[in-house]
């Protein structure tokens, strides 16, 4: 309730804009607030001040400006811990609906001085902490969970620092035009459908599976009865059996012949046929309700394939 | 809130060491067994971190908290009080190292340790004790911030320290100099009142001298109208009748009858605001007359309330400064004024019957003792020496060294010896005036003592022998009377005048010291300012010079911090480079983030053809001279040229 509240304050205080290409941190988008444990040591040093004043304690006075401006300058510190740094968007790796898209952002730290401990966090706080050398560009990645199929927006993001003592929160809020394709998550294995001769109408030949081609290594999601267990139990490691589709004969992944079953289990059951008719070396193709892609294997086709399927029935492509 | 990471093992011996220099300073004045446990205490836990076994369960943590509370309330009888609650809290602060489990724990330590630096300031506030607390500081923030930067090394979270600390000295010397001083105490714990030092109903050689040095305050007066001159400001506490030969008692009135004046005059009005001393007197200037609060009125001019001002007390008070007291003072009572203890004191005796031969009058004889304190080398001095069985004799005809106590009692023995009714007074004289708030402050350090003799025809007068000898005690206050402090024995007895050099530098640095920064109260913080061209000082006005001062200060760290925040650095050879792109991009054909030098050669060369031969040439002289072996010194001239000659 409070997470929501806070939510709806944020989206109403502070101005909500997409950026694009290169944002820099100036002190216009850079926020502080004293926090938590600011308002704790106000208290302390308040408590400090009374003991001063009641027991005329002139060192003491000294004692409590000094940590008071001491901690107020701080603010400065934490200030500066982000200021005027250049982030821009890096390039996001599809992800399947399970995983973890990993959002890049590229921090350009111009300045003489390392920045220290800063957090990117998102809205339901996952989180990354790191340092940014001087004159430097890193790379900081963010995982955040890809749990549905489609688009991943990587939301708005929540750059702070509690540099250098905890005293103040220091925050912006970037949110760039980044986002991530999610395929949907492969069905479990299942044999891949009856692939037909290139130019034979109708007619079904058992083949894709017949003709063995040769070992490579496992792969996560590769089938049970593949794996080349006479190999495994000769120690030779986890290997794959490999089959090749008689040449000429091409496999059709189509929607149509898929049982009657929910939507999102049709699209999880074709995604798993990609990825293993991609991996056997099939000439496949793959046909939906809203077009086709015509047979080919290679890697563009692949992600083709997929991305058609990560978007079904979204209206984009 | 997310789970907090374990804490870092350098964050825990920070805080060890945090806690080992906040809790040194008050070795000297801890029991011996508090210093040993927490010593252990610590030693264990840096054994623990070292070791990375798991810190105590709780059950024995709580055990042994316990047992140490429990140790300190048998050892001090107590569990309240200022010594007992420093002590606690070292106690419970090295306890909590113990169970040290989330960075919270580690803030609260934090907190904790700034807080028991301020509790050695009621110990000490030396010079020394300055600097120490300055290097406990720089450790505390090097801990501190070590929660904030993860895997920082000592070096450059002490230097970060180092720069908070060096940006805060001159910010708090403004605050310093500028924050309104209010005269303590605001509250009063009612032990401290009990510990605090007050005017007792006895008095013995040392009684007042030790009370001498507490700065605390006794009361404050207000005056309602005209303040009488600092002669006249005795503020009457306990009287003394009865002696033993070293310590001068109240006794007991022979008489109720209330007190009388005659032909008073000069009445002055005034209210006290009385801190609780947790006795019965009220003071009032001689001789009171009236009294806003009900108390009793002594036949010997005391003023008695009814319970022991345990609270603060406010009461007004009129006193009539002339006066004749008593004129016809009971028997009894003048019995009392006369008697003397048997055996003790024989050359005492013996002056006083020299005088009395001589045949003068009582007032004759009261100025003959006067005149004879005036006369004779005495001293006053803060550290008299011991004094034997006689010891009005000895103080006498010996020593000659004595603060106020001395001189009123041995004075009033040889009144008595003489055969002149007299009585020791106790109280306050003088005061400090606070101009911020127009009134005057009345301190421990201001207590005196003083004697009245009852004179046939003019009642009790009032006689302060210590006038006679230091008369700067009177109208200046202690601090001018006493001649500067010499309690450098070593110093002192030394001859080489490099030593008495450095004894004088230091006693003058001390000096210094004790009165910008200890004793930076209200009337300096006034004066000081005032001399800095200040008028009309308010709060406000202090707040507003405050406020700015910070202000600029501020301000110039800001210039000064961000400034380095954006260096480009660029060879020649990319700022050449960057230059032909710069050139590009106000055509309409920037360079993608994505594009090396040969690809957006090629992609300008396709857009606009008349502009690719020169366009590859720079990319490939680049490319050649950023990536490839090729020397710097030739290629980058020729490279140069090219890009100059590039036009659009």
């Amino acid at each position: 309730m409070l997470k929501r509240f806070r939510h709806l304050f944020r989206n109403w205080a502070f101005r909500r804009t997409v950026e694009t290409g290169t944002l820099v941190l100036n002190q216009r988008r850079i926020y502080i607030v004293p926090s938590r444990q600011g308002f704790g040591f106000a208290f302390v040093l308040v408590l400090m001040l009374l003991g001063d004043i009641n027991y005329n304690l002139s060192l003491g006075y000294v004692l409590t400006f000094l940590l008071a401006t001491a901690g107020g300058i701080t603010m400065l510190h934490a200030f500066r811990n982000m200021a005027q740094l250049e982030i821009h968007a890096g390039y996001v790796e599809p992800v399947f609906a399970g995983e973890q898209a990993k959002f890049v952002f590229h921090f350009n730290n111009p300045g003489r001085m390392a920045r220290h401990q800063i957090h990117l966090h998102d809205d339901d706080d996952h989180e990354t902490v790191f340092d940014l050398p001087a004159q430097r560009s890193t790379p900081i990645e963010i995982a955040i969970p890809a749990v549905q199929r489609g688009w991943l927006d990587s939301g708005r993001l929540t750059l702070y620092t509690h540099y250098p003592l905890g005293l103040f929160y220091a925050w912006t809020y970037i949110h760039f035009d980044v986002r991530c394709l999610v395929y949907p998550r492969p069905a479990a294995p299942q044999p891949l459908p009856a692939a037909s001769v290139q130019d034979g109408t109708g007619k079904m030949t058992a083949a894709g599976d017949e003709d063995f081609s040769g070992l490579r290594n496992y792969a996560a999601g590769d089938a049970m009865p593949r794996i080349a267990w006479k190999v495994l139990a000769r120690e030779q490691g986890l290997q794959v059996k490999q089959f090749t589709a008689p040449q000429g004969s091409s496999l059709w992944l189509d929607w149509a012949q898929l049982p009657n079953i929910a939507q999102e289990r049709k699209l999880e059951q074709l995604t798993r046929w990609v990825l293993d008719a991609d991996a056997q070396g099939l000439m496949y193709g793959l046909r939906l309700p809203d077009g086709e892609l015509p047979t080919q294997n290679n890697a563009a086709h692949r992600a083709e394939c997929l991305r058609r399927l990560a978007l079904f029935g979204s209206g984009r492509t | 809130m997310k789970l907090a990471a374990p804490l870092s093992s350098q964050l825990i011996y920070g805080l060890i060491a945090c806690i080992l220099l906040v809790s040194a300073p008050h070795a000297e004045h801890l029991p011996l067994w508090v210093s040993t446990v927490c010593t252990a205490l610590l030693a264990w836990r840096a054994y623990l971190t070292w070791s990375g076994n798991t810190l105590p369960a709780r059950w024995l943590l709580l055990t042994i908290t316990v047992a140490c509370v429990l140790a300190i309330g048998l050892s001090f009888r107590t569990l309240f009080g200022r010594e007992v609650g420093v002590t606690l809290l070292i106690l419970l602060a090295t306890l909590k190292l113990l169970e040290l489990r989330a960075a919270r724990d580690a803030t609260v330590l934090i907190y904790l340790s700034c807080f028991i630096i301020i509790t050695n300031f009621f110990y000490s506030q030396s010079i020394p004790t300055a600097l120490n607390m300055m290097l406990t500081l720089l450790v505390i923030m090097a801990t501190w911030v070590s929660m904030q930067t993860g895997t920082l090394t000592l070096k450059p979270r002490l230097r970060i320290a180092m720069v908070l600390l060096l940006q805060a000295i001159p910010l708090s010397l403004i605050i310093f100099v500028l924050f309104p001083r209010v005269q303590g105490p605001l509250w009063g714990m009612p032990q401290d009142a009990y510990a605090t030092s007050g005017l007792s109903d006895t008095m013995s050689p040392g009684s007042m001298s030790k009370l001498s040095l507490s700065d605390a305050v006794a009361f404050r007066v207000s005056f309602n109208d005209k303040v009488p001159a600092r002669e006249q400001l005795y503020w009457r506490g306990p009287v003394l009748w009865d002696f033993d030969g070293t310590t001068w008692t109240r006794g007991h009135n022979a008489t109720l009858q209330r007190p009388t004046l005659a032909e008073a005059g000069m009445p002055v009005s005034y209210t006290v605001t009385l801190e609780p001393h947790n006795k019965l007197w009220l003071f009032a200037l001689d001789m009171p007359t009236r009294l806003s609060i009900p108390a009793d009125f002594a036949p010997d001019f005391q003023l008695l309330s009814k319970a022991p001002v345990n609270a603060r007390t406010r009461y007004n008070a009129v006193s009539q400064l002339a006066y004749r007291a008593n004129l016809n003072e009971s028997p009894q009572q003048i019995v009392r004024a006369l008697t003397l203890p048997q055996g003790f004191n024989p050359r005492v005796k013996k002056l006083a019957a020299e005088w009395v031969a001589r045949g003068d009058s009582d007032e004759g004889i009261v100025r003959t003792a006067l005149l004879y304190f005036n006369q004779n080398g005495f001293e006053y001095t803060l550290e008299p020496p011991l004094l034997g069985s006689n010891s009005v004799d000895d103080f006498l005809f010996t020593t000659k060294k004595g603060f106020c106590e001395h001189y009123a009692g041995s004075f009033v023995v040889l009144m008595r010896a003489a055969g002149i009714p007299a009585r020791v007074v106790t109280g306050y004289q003088g005061g400090e005036y606070n101009e911020l708030g127009d009134y005057y402050i009345l301190r421990q350090s201001d207590a005196h003592a003083w004697a009245e003799v009852w004179l046939r025809d003019r009642g009790w007068v009032r006689i302060d022998p210590t006038a006679a000898i230091a008369p700067g005690r009177i109208q200046g206050g202690l601090n001018a009377a006493l001649p500067d402090n010499t309690a450098l024995p070593f110093f002192v007895r030394t001859q080489s005048p490099f030593l008495h050099k450095l004894r004088f530098n230091l006693d003058a640095l001390t000096n210094q010291w004790n009165q910008w920064v200890l004793g930076y109260n209200t009337e300096r913080q006034f004066a000081f300012l005032t001399r800095l061209g200040m008028e009309d000082i308010t709060w406000q006005k202090l707040a507003m010079n405050m406020l700015a001062g910070v202000s600029l200060l501020v301000g110039f760290f800001t210039l000064v911090m961000l400034r380095r925040l954006v260096v480009r650095q660029y060879d020649p050879v990319q700022a050449a480079w960057l230059k032909v792109c710069r050139k590009l991009e106000k055509a309409g054909l920037p360079r993608a983030l994505h594009e090396g030098a040969m690809d957006y050669a090629a992609r300008i060369a396709a857009a606009r053809p008349e502009l690719g031969e020169g366009i590859s040439d720079i990319a490939a002289r680049y490319a050649a001279l950023r990536y490839g072996g090729d020397d710097k010194k030739t290629g980058l001239a020729a490279f140069k040229n090219a890009v100059r000659a590039f036009k659009l």
